[in-house]
């Protein structure tokens, strides 16, 4: 930079030295959007590097698998042949294992046939540790939070030490102590395949004709699943990222408008208007990596509050471990700072734009913003009208994307129209008010509400969010209830440990209770998605509750004559089923004949009739059932089943349990969407404090001669307080019909997308009362400054408007 | 007058006009005018006579539509922005009826600012600068913090730190009363004259025009 440039700019930042407060608001901007936005990518970059590192870890990432065909088993028989015919294979065992109220990842494997896939695969366990290792009761690592959730648990006397750079809550062991931790017997969950294996080897159709070679991409991935959730948090802090530059937006502008003449002096005194554009630039730069740098500061603290909740929701939803932890990465720092520096650029670009056309011999007066965004309108109606047009397009062409671009669309064709309708209220308002001051008050808040149409539009944006999430998880959760008492009839859960202890626990329940009702599964692909099929037995608990959503006539009776199959509604519609279409299942096709919803996972599941789940799947796990008796005797019956077979407490659980930990999954689930509301909120309220507190500076104008005419200072600091109020409120009302919009598009749109079902909305007017009080809350917050420093304004400022030196 | 000396402004035949609803107002229609080293013009004229767009043209801040323009031997016909800015820069100082001061920055920095913009700086002239103004208390305060005539002499002051051969003035006393305006506009001219720069002055005061070495009238877009 030249000697020339650094004094213009000096000339230029000076204006901040005099305007602290437009400045802090000017940062705040900056550094709230990157911090919202950065925040949430810092969590999206975390979880994705826990998927890749769980993959990494499991064998999962890179090599392939083999695994038992659908109906079929894997066993340590099938990995001894293997090695026998030449292939070097190491066998894997992959389950859950109950640890107090949760449940933790349990990882089997053998060690010294890892070490030849690769030094990650082996790499967990040292060679002084080995034969405690492989030993029973053996030798386990896991993370300190995982040593922590495994205290008290059975584990039938293994060691468990801490090890770092394990995959998030994962216990990893020898896998013959997997097996008899899971009760496996000899089952294998797969065997991880080396990429490089000896020439000349017999096939493995040959060797193990029941297996399937699997690779990477045919298996489930976590981050495809979770795909829709990041997309999700993306959506709002893309959202916060926009309602934060509009605070930028609002201070950018007002600085140009405040520094017209200036501009003009420089280049009367021979500053060419390219170099006053490239300082002019450079201010916003250097201004936006400050901000920017301190957002990202903000957005760690963001995301390292944030975490948690997203580990406990990932894992709840979608089994998918996520460390609660959070590493820096220069991913998101960089997209922090790059999104700091685009959005100061697009907040700048009006003003440097009008700089640029900006006559130079044009009079010296800072244009009033009303003036401004007057002629504004006309152009917000274009933009509306334009988006309102792209929104039909968007939503044709599809896909979760698509959902929300359509989304972005109506939001901000309706943030456009914003100021539209609050400008004709007003002129409509305007005719009919009587007397002196009301006619005033009405005409400046007409001027005034252009100047605030930014901030209003940030603070709209951030209602209507609300209204339109909270309307979401509202209807989720009513619906997601009422699912649950359907779903969980049964008095008694109970889950055994081993096969022969599920046979005796039925033997001995049989007698006392009025039905037992096998929850047997087996996992089975469904029309090419990893999915589950389920047995159920022909039993009114499922005639009666089970949450049909659309049948054939007689559905149950096809399912239990096992001539027909019902399915989940995310199956139904991902694939595009109708009723009589046929689905594929290993053993056979059977015609679809009713569809049920089904809002505890987004993967797709069927249920056929339990004679033809045994035929069809002899070697699924059949341990857990649901036990129905006599309410009144659940408790003491569940007591004498603890007692009798020595079950763990988590072992018999009854329906309130199961309810209360499904609805705890669900509470935690939204929290974070919760907690970006409510920072929305935030952010658009200090939106509002930044375009009162930069308009209060140029609105003595306006005020000096009302003052003069008689209104006290007092007066005038309520009438300012009442108009922001006012505006507040009518920007609520506005919002509400767009909330609903927006939570229609989410139930309707983005819902079936991400997840495959479709909830009916049901419209909560207490959260539209209670948000309406925190918009005028909010509007109070921002408007108190402002007024008190009016009420306490001195005369001599007042009159300084009248006087010739200013 | 030194009629010896270069010629610092050469206009012949000038052509403005401006757009208007009822299209283009003719403003200069034909102006003449030669101006040389050391020498103050006043140029006086009815509101709207168009003094100050023919200031405006020699300081480059607008073009001519026709005729022949060169101001300290640049030119102004061919100069694009950039050349038009570096001779404002570095060889015009300029006065403004609304002073025109950087409100942001200090007495003392706004009296500096021009003379550093040329690369000329001379924080020894400044000061006396500033006492000759009687500005040397007011240093440390912001614009807004003086009266008209203290703005108006920090203008002064700014437009002659860097000692530039020419001095453009549009009604430098036109916000201020009566005594202010012939206190500011007496100093002004004795400090041009201190310096040897051609002064070309825009004024509606025909008693301060009367101070300078020469007086042109404009009327009807022409000097008598």
């Amino acid at each position: 930079m030249t000697g020339r440039a650094r004094l213009v700019l000096a000339a230029l930042m000076s204006h901040w030295r005099r305007r602290p407060l437009q400045l802090a608001m000017l940062l705040a901007g900056i550094m709230l959007a990157t911090a919202l936005w950065s925040g949430v990518q810092a969590v999206n970059a975390e979880a994705r590097a826990s998927y890749a590192e769980a993959a990494d870890r499991l064998g999962t990432g890179t090599l392939d698998r083999l695994e038992p065909a659908p109906g079929a088993v894997l066993t340590t028989a099938d990995f001894v042949a293997l090695r026998r015919a030449g292939w070097i294979v190491s066998p894997l065992v992959e389950g859950r294992l109950r640890a107090g109220e949760g449940r933790v990842a349990l990882l089997g494997i053998e060690p010294a046939t890892r070490v030849a896939l690769g030094p990650a695969e082996g790499g967990a366990v040292a060679e002084g540790d080995l034969l405690a290792f492989i030993t029973p009761p053996g030798l386990g690592f896991a993370d300190a939070e995982v040593i922590r959730e495994l205290e008290g648990a059975d584990l039938g006397g293994l060691t468990v030490a801490p090890r770092e750079g394990l995959p998030p809550d994962t216990l990893v062991v020898d896998v013959g102590i997997a097996q008899r931790l899971l009760n496996l017997g000899e089952r294998l969950t797969a065997l991880v395949v080396a990429p490089e294996q000896p020439p000349g080897l017999a096939p493995l159709e040959q060797v193990a004709p029941h297996l399937l070679r699997k690779a990477p991409q045919d298996r489930a991935d976590p981050e495809a699943l979770t795909g829709s959730f990041h997309l999700n948090l993306t959506a709002f802090a893309l959202l916060s990222f926009i309602v934060g530059l509009f605070i930028t937006q609002s201070a950018v502008g007002l600085a140009f408008e405040q520094r017209r003449q200036v501009v003009r002096t420089l280049r009367a005194l021979g500053v060419p208007l390219a170099e006053v554009l490239g300082v002019m630039a450079a201010e916003l730069a250097i201004l936006a990596l400050v901000a920017g740098l301190a957002g990202i500061l903000l957005g760690w603290a963001v995301a390292a509050a944030l975490m948690p909740g997203v580990a406990a929701t990932l894992s709840g939803l979608y089994g998918a471990e996520v460390s609660g932890a959070l590493a820096l990465r220069p991913v998101w720092v960089l997209s922090g700072l790059g999104m700091a520096l685009a959005g100061a650029g697009l907040a700048g670009a009006r003003g440097l734009l009008r700089t640029a056309r900006m006559p130079l011999l044009a009079a010296g007066q800072a244009r009033p913003w009303a003036v401004a965004a007057a002629r504004g309108l006309r152009r917000q109606v274009l933009g509306a009208g334009a988006l309102a047009l792209a929104l039909p397009l968007c939503l044709a062409w599809g896909g979760l994307v698509g959902g929300f671009a359509a989304l972005a669309c109506g939001l901000l064709a309706a943030a456009l129209l914003l100021p539209v309708v609050l400008d004709a209220g007003l002129r409509w308002l305007a005719g009919r008010v009587r007397g002196v001051l009301a006619q005033w008050f009405v005409a400046d808040t007409r001027q005034q509400s252009g100047g605030l149409s930014l901030a209003l539009m940030a603070l709209m944006l951030a209602l209507a969010a609300n209204i339109g999430v909270g309307t979401m998880v509202g209807s989720f959760r009513s619906t997601f209830l009422g699912w649950l008492d359907q779903r969980l009839v049964a008095e008694l859960y109970v889950n055994a440990r081993t096969e022969p202890e599920a046979r005796a626990i039925r033997d001995w329940l049989a007698p006392q209770v009025d039905a037992i009702l096998p929850i047997w599964s087996a996992e089975v692909p469904l029309r090419g998605q990893p999915g589950r099929v389920f047995g159920v037995v022909d039993h009114p608990t499922y005639r009666d509750h089970w949450p049909i959503l659309r049948a054939r006539p007689g559905a149950w009776n096809e399912v239990a004559r096992g001539t027909g199959v019902l399915v989940n509604e995310q199956l139904f519609r991902r694939a595009g089923l109708s009723l009589g279409d046929s689905l594929d299942l290993p053993g056979g096709a059977l015609p679809v004949v009713g569809v049920y919803s089904d809002y505890g996972n987004p993967s797709p599941q069927a249920i056929i009739g339990q004679d033809l789940f045994d035929a069809r799947f002899p070697e699924a796990p059949r341990l857990n059932q649901a036990v129905r008796v006599d309410p009144d005797r659940a408790a003491a019956l569940a007591e004498a089943l603890r007692d009798r077979f020595d079950l763990p407490g988590s072992a018999v659980t009854d329906q309130a349990q199961v309810k209360a930990v499904s609805l705890r999954i669900f509470e935690r689930t939204f929290s974070v969407t919760a907690a970006l509301n409510v920072l929305t909120l935030g952010v658009a309220g200090i939106a509002l404090l930044t375009g009162l507190l930069t308009l209060a500076s140029m609105r003595l104008p306006q005020l000096a001669p009302v003052w003069a005419a008689g209104l006290t200072r007092r007066r005038l600091a309520r009438l300012e307080l009442a108009r922001t109020l006012a505006l507040a409120a009518a920007t609520a009302l506005y919002a509400v019909p767009v909330g609903l919009g927006l939570a229609w598009m989410l139930l309707a749109v983005i819902n079936v997308e991400a997840f495959g079902w479709r909830l009916p909305m049901q419209i909560s007017p207490e959260l539209i009362a209670r948000l309406g009080v925190a918009a005028l809350a909010t509007a109070l917050a921002a408007g108190a400054l402002p007024a008190l420093r009016l009420a306490r304004i001195t005369p001599s400022q007042l009159l300084r408007v009248f006087a010739d030196e200013r | 007058m030194s009629s010896g000396k270069a010629e610092v402004v050469s206009a012949r035949g000038i052509v403005k006009a401006f757009p208007s609803a009822a299209g283009p107002v003719a403003v200069l229609n034909g102006v003449d005018l030669a101006l040389r080293g050391g020498e103050s013009l006043a140029v006086t004229g009815e509101s709207g006579s168009g003094k100050s767009t023919l200031l405006h043209l020699i300081g480059g801040l607008d073009v001519t539509d026709g005729g022949a323009l060169a101001v300290l031997g640049t030119d102004l016909r061919t100069a694009d922005d950039r050349a038009r800015a570096a001779l404002r820069r570095e060889r015009i100082g300029m006065i403004f009826q609304q002073f025109n001061l950087i409100p942001s920055l200090t007495v003392a920095a706004n009296l500096a600012f021009q003379a550093r913009l040329a690369g000329r700086h001379d924080p020894a002239r400044v000061a006396a600068l500033a006492g000759a103004l009687g500005l040397s208390q007011l240093m440390g305060r912001y614009p807004e913090q003086l009266s008209g005539g203290q703005q108006q002499r920090v203008a002064i002051g700014r437009a002659l730190a860097g000692q530039p051969p020419l001095v453009l003035a549009d009604e430098p006393t036109g916000n201020l009363d009566e005594a202010t305006g012939d206190a500011v506009a007496a100093l002004m001219l004795d400090l041009v004259r201190q310096q040897d720069t051609t002064l070309v002055l825009v004024t509606h005061s025909l008693r301060l025009a009367a101070l300078c070495d020469r007086q042109v009238h404009l009327h009807a877009g022409r000097l008598a």
